[in-house]
């Protein structure tokens, strides 16, 4: 604008199924930077947007999780390598949706980056690591092998607009889940923009599927879809988590419960009742493996290894 | 009935157990009363005879209980790992040597053959201690990271279908990764963890690190729901376990969900018919049915069906069903008047809605709970016996032309246990236990366990898994 030119503003959408579409409700709300300035507009998604995303999602399950770990990994380095070419822009967008000075911001990309690239060398690594044969009593080859739950409702950290994002989605979507992502409710643009990029890494349309608006209109029909199979509650606050693992129950999802912010191991002298907290997670710290095996069911396969001979054999 | 197979009686003695007229409940290391003095009575599902009257657990109970394992937790979950170990061994050990008498009292309050709590139920309980004990000085290799740590006081509720060895899946490792338990029996089958406390005392664990509490469901509730409670385990009806998920929804309470199933057990037109049928017959006749994993919708490949049929109908009619304590009987009781009930209306469901009902010609005793070996045939999806879980010796026949027709069908139910897999062909046994969403696949076997393999559902079958390393996961702080 400085130069005099007028600047082409980009219509924020939503990515569902691979494609962009807007909120099926024609509702938009306004997106302002942490000094309340307008940013944008962005789609106020509505429960049938949520429900069209879970049926994209549960479309694409079945080619994802087929995929080969390999393959499930290039795509996801490809991420990377798309997300490197647009650092600038997501530099821009994070820097505008969280407050952050220009060489904070860079440093939360660089970081969203890398975490792809740590999950892209995760997908034929885990099921080495939580899976393998099992040493039973009898004449009988056992092996159990971790396989992905299904469709994921994600729900994304309200603060950490983008690198918190990535955190919750990369691991889900790398061990060959699907998943439905709620953008921050108030820094939506970054996960937004995110699609453009997910949409152009060879990623299978479906697999990520992002909504942006408030995030327990959203999250309250995907909670108790009887098509989701778990639910990932990281961006919702106490009461909403709650209200949330009630309707999960109904079909038994399997529930990511919100970090909090203090975590003691001897917290054994306390109630079990949650704390309040939203965003208890340091997303700059080591990952781990758990946000991997959160959505992983373990299946185990029996069957009888039979004898050679009567007098055996010994080579 | 008679036939070329007439036996003998061959009865196991009764002798080998004593049981007392009645029982307490067993915390902080002592027998005492209920607070409400309340007391219920069991009885032998084979002869309607009461075995003993065991308290019956409140509220005021379970608050008495999860303290004393409070109290327990900060030394048991301080001991070396190798101190908890000598104790889990110990245990093992004098399971092992008790093994007999409390087979025989397993059959005497559960109703299942002797046969199988002498050579399935009681081997799997001690082996289980015997697995987890190993573990108790080894969790920094488990691969949960370094010194990980335990949660706290387990509360864990068991079924009455395999009442000691659901106790050993439940108890073995939250007490390896040093976790203090409350357990709750089932109200049908609260006998064998009454003797289970005792070689506790025998095996000088310290008190309060396991207590039991017989009783009811509301005493499982107020277990599930009291605020000292760190984790909850629980086996049982589908319907339950999402109570317990909601009870437990906005808390730290970390659970571990093992509940129905409706297993399809699919044979293909190449497998060895015999062998199959043999399969089938476990599958769905073992412990009278009453298995959560257990192949109760068989899919039969339509080319083989009459063949399949024929020789399993064979089968059925030479099952010996009666005493449970005779050494010959391959199908005991049912476990209470309840389950009977619900067996025969799911089975009248099954003959209004229009599918063929066969059961094998057995004389059923005058006394007692008993339902014959029965199949439909003639069954499609959208049947009731089809898709319910009727925890029974019912199993319903469905075919299928196709492998992705079977797959389809198999995986067309709110479970995903279990599942089996009878086929020659190698590569598509792979191809198909890959494509069925279910915990436990046996191929050309079926309802093998093992310590060391984890067990759990998909699904509305549960979440978690017992058994194996993966086991160590829901008791640790990871």
């Amino acid at each position: 604008m400085s130069d005099g030119r007028l600047s082409v503003f980009k219509t924020y959408k939503l990515y569902v199924g691979g494609k962009f579409p807007r909120s099926e409700s024609g509702r938009v709300y306004e997106v302002s930077d942490s000094k309340g300035r307008w940013l944008a507009n962005a789609p106020q998604s509505s429960r049938k947007d949520a429900r069209d995303a879970v049926v994209a999602a549960r479309k694409a399950f079945g080619g994802w999780s087929g995929a080969t770990a390999y393959n499930r990994g290039q795509i996801l380095y490809r991420v990377a390598e798309m997300l490197e070419g647009r650092r600038e822009q997501f530099v821009r967008e994070v820097a505008d949706a969280e407050g952050l000075s220009k060489s904070k911001a860079a440093a939360v990309v660089d970081a969203a980056v890398d975490r792809w690239v740590w999950y892209a060398g995760w997908t034929d690594k885990i099921g080495q690591v939580v899976g393998g044969a099992n040493p039973v009593a009898g004449p009988f080859f056992n092996l159990s092998t971790p396989e992905p739950t299904g469709v994921v409702a994600v729900l994304a950290p309200q603060k950490s607009s983008f690198l918190g994002l990535v955190s919750v989605i990369a691991p889900v979507i790398a061990t060959g889940n699907t998943a439905v992502v709620i953008a921050s409710a108030d820094a939506p643009l970054p996960a937004l923009s995110l699609g453009e990029v997910l949409a152009t890494s060879d990623l299978p349309g479906g697999v990520v599927n992002i909504l942006s608006g408030k995030t327990a209109e959203i999250a309250a029909p995907l909670a108790s879809h009887q098509d989701v199979n778990g639910i990932d509650l990281t961006g919702a606050d106490a009461e909403l988590a709650k209200e949330l693992e009630i309707a999960a129950a109904d079909n038994l999802k399997r529930v990511s419960r919100p970090s909090v912010s203090h975590h003691h191991p001897e917290k054994e002298a306390h109630s079990a009742t949650r704390p309040q907290a939203v965003d208890g997670d340091d997303w700059s710290a080591d990952p781990g493996t758990r946000r991997l095996t959160a959505f992983l069911e373990t299946k185990t396969v029996w069957h009888p290894t039979g004898a050679l001979g009567a007098s055996g054999s010994s080579y | 009935m008679a036939s070329a197979f007439d036996y003998a009686p061959a009865p196991e003695s009764r002798s080998v157990v004593d049981i007392a007229p009645s029982y307490g409940l067993f915390i902080d290391g002592e027998f005492t009363e209920a607070a409400e003095g309340k007391v219920f009575k069991t009885v032998s599902p084979s002869t309607e005879e009461v075995l003993s009257e065991v308290a019956q657990a409140g509220a005021e109970d379970v608050d008495r209980a999860v303290k004393a394992a409070r109290r327990a937790f900060e030394k048991w979950s301080a001991l070396p790992g190798s101190e908890r170990a000598k104790y889990l061994f110990r245990i093992a050990r004098i399971i092992q040597e008790r093994s007999r008498e409390l087979a025989v009292l397993e059959t005497l309050d559960n109703g299942k053959p002797i046969k199988e709590t002498r050579d399935a139920d009681l081997p799997l309980v001690a082996a289980h201690f015997f697995y987890y004990a190993g573990w108790a000085d080894k969790l920094d290799h488990a691969g949960y990271g370094a010194n990980p740590r335990p949660l706290g006081v387990a509360g864990q509720i068991i079924p009455w279908n395999f009442p000691l060895l659901m106790l050993a899946w439940k108890i073995a490792p939250a007490l390896a990764t040093g976790n203090t338990v409350v357990l709750k029996p089932a109200e049908t089958t609260p006998l064998s963890a009454l003797f289970f406390a005792d070689i506790c005392r025998q095996a000088g664990l310290p008190k309060g690190v396991v207590n039991i509490l017989t009783g009811y469901g509301d005493a499982g509730s107020a277990l599930v729901e009291h605020p000292d409670v760190n984790k909850v385990a629980f086996t049982g009806s589908t319907a339950v376990g999402k109570a317990i998920a909601r009870q437990i929804a906005g808390t730290d309470k970390k659970a571990t969900l093992e509940l129905g199933g409706k297993g399809a057990n699919i044979v293909f037109d190449d497998a060895p018919v015999d062998q199959a049928v043999e399969g089938i017959v476990t599958g769905i006749f073992f412990n009278q049915g009453q298995v959560c994993c257990a192949g109760s919708r068989l899919l039969v490949q339509e080319s083989v069906h009459d063949e399949v049929l024929h020789a399993l109908k064979r089968r059925l009619s030479t099952l010996r069903l009666g005493d449970p304590l005779d050494k010959n009987t391959d199908i005991g009781a049912i476990n209470s008047a309840e389950q009977l009930a619900r067996i025969s209306a799911l089975v009248e469901t099954g003959e209004a809605e229009g599918a063929e009902r066969w059961s094998a010609p057995c004389e059923l005793p005058s006394s007692g709970y008993w339902f014959a070996p029965t199949l439909f045939t003639g069954v499609t999806q959208a049947h009731t016996v089809a898709r319910d879980e009727i925890f029974g010796p019912v199993l319903s026949v469905l075919t299928f032309r196709t492998p992705d027709e079977a797959v389809a069908k198999a995986n067309n139910s709110q479970y995903g246990l279990s599942a089996g897999i009878w086929t020659e062909k190698g590569s598509r046994i792979l191809a198909v236990a890959n494509k069925l969403r279910a915990g436990v696949i046996w191929a050309n076997t079926f309802n093998k366990f093992d310590p060391t393999s984890p067990f759990g559902g998909y699904k509305e079958s549960g979440f978690g898994r017992e058994g194996g390393r993966h086991g160590l996961e829901a008791y640790l702080d990871v």
